[in-house]
């Protein structure tokens, strides 16, 4: 701003030496003209992200929240409504409660297991001396599987009738529990689901543990250290922010946690979605319904888009708070100074 | 210190970016619903107008261009451009859009969204183009088919085919137990049930029928057409609670689960089931010996050829109710006109073609095997039927036969009674007067939301 009011001013005060005689610019003058065409430049180069900002996020989430105050239902004009859809969501519909702690189970269970089995299956891989090729094909090849296919192929694995992890289980005289059908059992199916496609995590796991110095576990062992000490002081220290990133994307995507969990409910419930149907998502019992689920059932099979805004809006919030939380308490991505 | 802040700054507006999908689910843009004006078709000029649709299989698609290219020789100023496989959040999406793309003939395979595109006057109310054209909706669709198009007096859609339920049973089966006939009220199907049912340790060798919810057909509303609710009352709230008739399928349908081996046995046994839509369903394996399902199963049981033969009858009726046998439930296709179509009178000659033009009527429901819906397509010699079909067009005529009215927020209140339906056989709600009064709540809550 103060650029191009100054200019303005430069150009007044030198207006009085008459036009016959025009006078060179000023220092001054040449370093804001300098300083404008910078931030031109600037903005040029940053004009694609920030339309892309503009377009697919600001925008999103101030409409978002401008529909959560409305009635609207896709057709004709939103009303406000004020703070209705706030209290419908909270006070008066008890889907919600149950689908916002089926999500934080999922989000603590599933993120926790999924990082340290990650981990785990990283640290194996790097220490194993032949086929380590083979291993880490076989552990990354399932999380190039499309999650719809891999969830009805986990359906039909899990079936508690016709399946043939419960028959091994029989076989071994365990017990066979429902999975995708029980509703206790459906979250720790989909649990087994998501760490069955860790390839992803593996292999970010596997790159940070070979940029561990060997000099440090040779100190550490010439210090003395056993395997565990070795791994709490200097593996952990080394690859702690790729454990936050593991854990912070892990967050944000089990917060959108939507195909499996329909998949799952879809096959286990028996429901095609024919004609005439009616469908809810969260078989069995409302157990793998997730807050997702609910936006788009809210928003697009019951045509309550002000209602679906405020789900929305939770999840951003709880999105937001929980990475604030865990990049304030662990200082962001950067290596650990233990 | 910089630095960290930095990156720190940089990876929350990851996750924040990362959050912003959910957002953007829930972001929608407002469109115009203006009305539609009329076109200049009646006075011979050509005219070409968009017809929207679900049908995607070859046979399907094979039929409705035929049903298009007839309309087309019977109106040649009228141009139709078809584009098939639409589902409804897509179509949804053009209506509130509107534009030169958007359809102007609409259909969609759910009865659930009739609510939402009369109230919300998404599709032209009809109503007047029929009187105009001398058609008397009720003495030509059957009323359950007209009551799932229509909502509070608004007939915005009309149907286009419909779906009855029935009763299939294995021929077999029933001589083997010595059943000669099919049952007609609920005492005999249920000692029919325990007759066909044989055990295989704590599983079916063969399962008289599967009771539960999660049985493919055997939804609460398909249970309810052979009751007859009156799922709301004048004021529009929920009647769940007050119509006996609900409680006493609920109470009726928990009773076959307890006679047939209980919830969890039942529900073991169901896991085992495959498809719904191929070979492999429990019908067409001969895991169950009877089952409640639509007129397209015939057909699927005759390209199939399981190794038994099978017949249809209408589905057993309450004791109470005896006099009522041959109802049951039906939904189908609709058709409608967006009000954002600028060609309306075209559009409507479309719909008035396809829905009561009884050749065309019954040409397509030949071709894809789904009830006709009007009542002289129903009774038209040129209908190909067997005695197994000819079951689903008497529950269609069927002054009896019901279906599920529309609600402004789609089928919210029906999944709502279903979600009670399946704590209540599962045993998690045990009072079910309590249930009842608390679903109806919910129902009456959830609508005033969406108003």
């Amino acid at each position: 701003m103060s650029l191009a009011f100054g200019t303005r001013k430069g150009n007044g005060g030198k207006a009085g030496a008459g036009p016959s005689a025009p006078a060179a610019p000023s220092t001054q003058h040449l370093l804001r003209r300098k300083r404008r065409r910078e931030a031109a430049r600037t903005l040029a180069f940053l004009s694609p992200w920030l339309i892309g900002f503009s377009v697919f996020f600001a925008y999103p989430l101030v409409s978002t929240a401008y529909f959560s105050f409305t009635s609207y239902n896709g057709f004709g004009q939103p009303s406000f409504t004020g703070l209705k859809n706030w209290d419908y969501v909270f006070n008066h519909l008890p889907t919600f409660w149950q689908g916002l702690r089926n999500t934080l189970w999922l989000v603590v269970v599933m993120v926790s297991l999924r990082v340290a089995f990650g981990l785990g299956v990283g640290m194996l891989i790097t220490k194993v001396k032949t086929g380590a090729g083979f291993f880490r094909t076989a552990f990354y090849l399932p999380y190039l599987a499309p999650p719809v296919a891999a969830t009805v192929a986990f359906a039909f694995l899990f079936n508690p009738g016709t399946g043939p992890v419960n028959h091994l289980l029989g076989e071994l005289g365990l017990p066979q529990p429902g999975w995708f059908a029980s509703p206790d059992w459906s979250k720790p199916a989909l649990t087994l689901l998501a760490m069955w496609g860790v390839g992803d995590l593996m292999v970010i796991f596997m790159a940070s543990l070979l940029d561990v110095p060997k000099e440090q576990y040779e100190a550490a062992e010439l210090d003395g250290a056993g395997p565990f000490q070795r791994f709490r002081y200097v593996t952990l220290p080394n690859i702690s922010p790729i454990i936050m990133f593991a854990v912070v994307t892990g967050v944000i995507q089990t917060m959108q946690y939507y195909t499996q969990a329909i998949v799952a409910g879809k096959v286990a419930g028996g429901i095609a979605g024919n004609s005439g149907q009616q469908f809810e998502p969260g078989f069995p019992n409302g157990s793998t319904w997730t807050l997702p689920q609910m936006v788009y059932n809210l928003g697009f099979q019951r045509f309550n888009y002000g209602a679906a805004c405020v789900v929305a809006l939770v999840l951003f919030a709880i999105s937001m708070a929980v990475t604030s939380i865990l990049l304030r308490r662990k200082s962001g991505f950067m290596a650990s100074d233990d | 210190m910089l630095a960290t802040t930095s990156r720190r700054g940089r990876r929350t507006i990851v996750a924040v970016a990362g959050s912003a999908v959910l957002a953007l689910l829930a972001t929608a843009c407002t469109g115009s619903s203006d009305s539609g004006g009329n076109d200049d078709s009646a006075s011979g000029k050509d005219v070409t107008i968009t017809f929207w649709h679900g049908w995607n299989q070859d046979n399907e698609t094979k039929a409705i261009d035929a049903n298009i290219a007839a309309f087309e020789k019977a109106h040649p100023n009228i141009h139709v451009k078809t584009v098939g496989n639409i589902a409804d959040d897509k179509l949804n999406q053009a209506l509130r859009a509107g534009g030169d793309d958007a359809p102007d003939v609409v259909s969609s395979f759910t009865t659930n969204n009739v609510g939402m595109f009369c109230s919300t006057k998404a599709f032209v109310d009809l109503k007047p183009l029929l009187q105009k054209s001398g058609i008397d909706p009720a003495k030509t669709f059957p009323a359950a088919m007209l009551n799932y198009t229509q909502f509070q007096g608004n007939q915005c859609s009309l149907p286009l085919l419909g779906d009855a339920y029935g009763l299939y049973y294995n021929k077999k089966a029933f001589a083997e137990a010595g059943i000669a006939n099919p049952p007609k009220t609920f005492s005999e199907f249920a000692a029919d049930a325990a007759l066909l049912t044989k055990a295989d340790g704590d599983s079916y060798k063969q399962l008289g029928f599967m009771p539960l919810y999660h049985g493919y057909e055997s939804t609460t509303e398909h249970y309810l057409g052979q009751y007859g609710p009156t799922y709301f009352g004048p004021d529009g709230k929920s009647n769940l609670a007050t119509d006996p008739k609900v409680a006493a399928m609920l109470k009726w349908q928990k009773g076959l689960v307890d006679q047939l081996g209980g919830y969890d046995k039942l529900e073991k046994f169901r896991s085992t089931f495959g498809e719904e839509f191929s070979a492999k369903n429990p019908f067409h394996t001969g895991q169950v010996a009877m089952a409640l399902d639509g007129e397209w199963r015939t057909a699927s049981l005759a390209e199939n050829k399981p190794g038994f033969e099978w017949a249809t009858a209408a589905f057993p009726v309450p004791d109470d109710q005896a006099d009522t046998y041959g109802r049951g439930y039906q939904t189908g296709t609709i058709v409608g006109i967006a009000s954002t179509s600028k060609k309306q009178a075209a559009a409507w000659e479309l719909v008035k073609y396809l829905t009561t033009d009884t050749d065309a009527v019954v040409d397509f429901a030949n071709a894809i095997h789904n009830v006709p819906s009007t009542f002289e397509a129903l009774n038209s010699p040129k209908l190909v039927s067997d005695d197994n079909f000819k079951t689903f067009l008497n529950v269609a005529k069927n002054a009896n036969s019901g279906t599920t009215p529309a609600a402004v927020n789609g089928s919210g209140y029906i999944v709502s009674l279903q979600n009670l339906g399946y704590d209540y056989e599962s045993g998690k709600q045990t009072d079910l007067q309590a249930g009842l009064a608390a679903t109806a709540k919910q129902i009456d809550t959830d609508i005033a939301q969406a108003k």
